[in-house]
């Protein structure tokens, strides 16, 4: 009777279980938060927040929603970084390449996102840009004018940020790419902007 | 003599749980993987371990009925134990106050109490096998966390990281060793225990 009784228990928690962790990793897809995040967006883009003000490297003031109407890919930096941000700048400027045409024609942007304001002046923006090799077409490094603001954009865009044992942060570093209609609907890993320049062509329709 | 060790016991249950639950103690484990991984929920377990001695003869006797050999308690402790193995509850668990609460929850009653019912009726097969799975997953684990180029975890760093999975890696190599010590010379008595 016992054995029965246990069996039942057994098949009964197992199912639950079974349940809960399916459920956990998305069915089985994602066991980090970084594969969460993109798993989540391909089923649901999530709107970009309507009011949040940069100031940019020029020292102009614009608001995040003005850029919509073009397709956005964004990256979060911050200058004093000497490792991913590096990496990142340094894809950026080859996208500048890659996407000449469409970034010329505005179709396109790029746009780095401070998550260091109080360091990162307009002018140390500008510098990062010009370390970048940056090819200026098309290419903005802004800082969020508001805390409020920045804790918006980390909480919509799931950026993670710790300090390190370096004096400076480690974050998760990736391209998010943000469509025309100003929704975020896919995180592309770095170190490879062939794809995500393959995938922007292929939205464009080129 | 046997209520005096059951309070005793329970006691030190309560006491390691509100230890736990202080925001600095709480805040502390919680600020490497490593000290997450090995301390803050193995503790947890270990208070659900203790509060065995405070379930009552009846319930015990109940339980018994559906706990054959330990075989359901101990489905229930594992499935539960693999959760908090997923990197992105134990990143989730550190800024998500539900899960916060659900590991404070889960990891006690869910894991280390059924683990105590189950683990006296456990016969020798099952206990073996139960060890050697445990020794596995701390040399898979460990060698992910020691070989992983990316951070498993955004809210920690790579460091703490690879510092987890060597620390797994010695856990893993120390229950090997001992295992295969008893093997070779020790004594078993778990039939006289299970039967």
């Amino acid at each position: 009777m016992s054995i029965q009784r246990t069996l039942l228990a057994s098949v009964i928690v197992a199912a639950a279980g079974g349940t809960i962790l399916m459920g956990a990793t998305d069915r089985f897809q994602a066991f980090t938060t970084e594969t969460a995040r993109r798993v989540a967006l391909r089923q649901h883009p999530v709107a970009t927040p309507a009011v949040v003000m940069l100031e940019t490297q020029s020292g102009a003031r614009i608001n995040l929603a003005d850029l919509r109407g073009q397709w956005l890919l964004i990256d979060f930096i911050y200058t004093r970084c000497s490792t991913s941000c590096v990496a990142l700048g340094d894809e950026f400027a080859q996208l500048q390449d890659r996407l000449g045409a469409p970034l010329a024609r505005g179709s396109v942007r790029l746009l780095s996102i401070s998550f260091d304001p109080a360091h990162d002046t307009p002018a140390r923006l500008a510098t990062y840009l010009q370390r970048s090799r940056s090819r200026a077409a098309g290419w903005l490094a802004a800082r969020p004018v508001t805390p409020e603001g920045l804790a918006q954009i980390k909480r919509v865009f799931g950026i993670t940020i710790i300090p390190n044992a370096q004096g400076g942060y480690t974050h998760n570093a990736a391209i998010h790419i943000v469509d025309p209609r100003g929704r975020l609907v896919a995180i592309l890993d770095r170190g490879n902007p062939g794809r995500v320049a393959r995938i922007l062509l292929r939205e464009l329709g080129q | 003599m046997i209520i005096r060790a059951q309070s005793c016991s329970s006691g030190s249950a309560t006491l390691l749980f509100l230890v736990l639950l202080m925001p600095p103690v709480k805040q502390a484990l919680e600020a490497s993987l490593t000290a997450q991984v090995l301390v803050q929920i193995p503790l947890l377990i270990a208070v659900g371990w203790l509060l065995r001695a405070a379930v009552p003869e009846r319930i015990l006797a109940r339980t018994e009925n559906w706990n054959y050999r330990g075989i359901a308690g101990l489905v229930l402790a594992t499935l539960t134990a693999a959760y908090w193995m997923l990197p992105r509850v134990l990143d989730a668990a550190t800024t998500v106050p539900l899960l916060a609460v659900a590991k404070y929850l889960s990891a006690p009653l869910l894991i280390g109490l059924p683990f105590a019912l189950s683990w006296p009726r456990m016969g020798f097969i099952v206990r073996g096998v139960l060890l050697a799975e445990l020794i596995a997953t701390c040399f898979r684990l460990g060698w992910l966390y020691l070989a992983s180029p990316v951070r498993l975890c955004n809210n920690y760093l790579l460091n703490d990281q690879q510092r987890l999975g060597e620390c797994m890696l010695a856990i893993g190599s120390g229950l090997l060793f001992w295992l295969a010590w008893k093997l070779l010379w020790g004594r078993f008595d778990s039939l006289k225990s299970a039967a």
